[in-house]
């Protein structure tokens, strides 16, 4: 009986380990941005190309007023709803006293300075991908925006939902940082993916979701309803988007479709990301979204 | 300008007739409504097709489209936004009904509309690069009223 007992204990201690060693946050080493020097003239540009701004400013937010990254808005899904946090740099309210490291941390492992998972509303499933020197490049920028006292809200999820330790589990199963669209790319082609794949995350809205909020690398772009909401997002490989390249750099230009209506709910948002980087960029999204397998 | 203004006022005179006779019926007040929008797409195209290298680089057509939509973006158009028009009460609007109530912000948005189609109007003939700028900024006019005041699909 005893050691019956004891073999059970055993077996529990051991699910419990292999439960930690799953579900534990996993942060980068803490040497693993050693030799990088911060450039935020290019940090800048991987701003615009991470879309900060347009979940951490206000929606309503123009010109200047998209670098105050106070957070707040608010984004329902089937799990609660997230809302989201205020990074601008104020060292209490916001991330005025993150290393390089700490930005690194959450955007390619979602794990915050105090060790604990995020959600994967913020989209490390995608910014996985990131290169290391883009996160140093991103910190330099975000360092002289403004500050903004305003408290974050905390987000409104409810049980099982807020057991964070759960969310290793998740990443377990969807933080993949492999690229999605692997093969031959031209180096064109290899840009637009980076922009697409890792700062612009694209599949976060335009990639369908598992049961449990996954994203779908085996439909990857193809579109999808709208998480507790209504409407779709819609598919943007080359199965429905019959775009030509020429029409997609102007959208991520100008905003116009090419029936000259414009972009509107988030993607407006997106459009005022992209408009602020190189044309050579925007034309790089256009060669990879070509380069997509096709979902009818 | 002035020119395209006559030819506007023209092209309305000659559309009168056949305008039903109750302009304050909801359904024309939409119809009018998507007629705008069309028209401004319509000097748009010409515009765009330059921009994304579609169609050549005209100094003179570019000129006239964009004097054109500059034009439409200084008619007003507050008779177009009327209660009984929103999204869920005509089946065809996406128009959420905060844009007839906002009325000062509405305001401000044409005007930004306005200024973007003039600064476009000046610089489409002086060069191709002038023209994608340009453009972006028109763009950014129709997208940030969009954003604000049209149901999402």
């Amino acid at each position: 009986m005893r050691r019956a007992l004891t073999a059970v204990a055993l077996l529990v201690l051991a699910g419990l380990a292999a439960a930690w060693a799953i579900t534990r946050p996993r942060p980068l080493p803490a040497g693993a941005l050693a030799g990088l020097t911060p450039d935020p003239v290019r940090g800048e540009q991987v701003f615009w190309a991470g879309g900060c701004a347009s979940c951490h400013a206000d929606a309503e937010a123009r010109g200047e007023g998209k670098l105050v990254l106070k957070g707040g808005q608010r984004f329902p899904s089937p799990f609660g709803t997230f809302v989201a946090p205020n990074i601008s740099n104020d060292p209490e309210a916001g991330i005025g006293g993150w290393s390089a490291l700490d930005l690194a941390n959450a955007m390619l492992r979602g794990v915050s300075p105090a060790g604990r998972h995020y959600y994967p509303a913020f989209p490390y499933a995608s910014y996985a991908r990131a290169s290391l020197q883009d996160v140093v490049d991103l910190r330099a920028f975000l360092a002289a925006l403004p500050a903004d006292p305003t408290p974050s809200a905390p987000h409104e999820v409810g049980f099982p939902f807020n057991i964070r330790l759960a969310l290793g589990a998740w990443k377990f199963l969807y933080l993949d940082p492999s690229w999605v669209v692997a093969g031959n790319l031209s180096p064109e082609e290899a840009r637009g993916r980076y922009l697409a794949e890792a700062l612009g995350h694209c599949g976060e809205c335009h990639t369908p979701r598992t049961a449990l909020g996954g994203m779908d690398r085996s439909r990857w772009l193809a579109g999808g309803p709208v998480p507790a909401g209504k409407g779709n997002f819609p598919n943007i490989t080359p199965g429905k988007l019959d775009w030509s390249q020429a029409d997609i750099v102007e959208y991520l230009t100008s905003g116009f479709t090419p029936e000259y209506d414009s972009a509107g709910g988030h993607m407006a948002l997106v459009v005022e990301n992209t408009a602020h980087l190189p044309e050579a960029d925007r034309a790089a999204i256009a060669a990879y979204l070509k380069r997509v397998p096709p979902v009818e | 300008m002035r020119k395209a203004f006559f030819a506007l006022a023209a092209a309305l005179l000659v559309a009168a007739p056949v305008l039903s006779e109750d302009l304050n019926d909801p359904g024309e007040i939409l119809t009018a409504r998507h007629g705008y929008m069309l028209m401004l797409a319509n000097q748009l195209a010409p515009l765009g097709a330059m921009a994304k290298g579609e169609a050549p680089y005209d100094a003179a057509a570019a000129e006239k489209a964009a004097q054109s939509l500059a034009a439409l973006a200084s008619v007003d158009t507050s008779m177009v936004w009327a209660p009984g028009t929103e999204t869920g009460t005509l089946a065809d609007s996406a128009a959420l009904p905060e844009i007839f109530t906002n009325t000062s912000d509405r305001e401000a948005r044409f005007a930004e509309l306005k200024t973007a189609a003039d600064t476009l109007a000046a610089a489409a003939g002086t060069g191709h690069d002038a023209l994608k700028t340009a453009m972006g900024a028109v763009g950014q006019a129709c997208g940030g009223c969009h954003k604000q005041y049209r149901k999402s699909e």
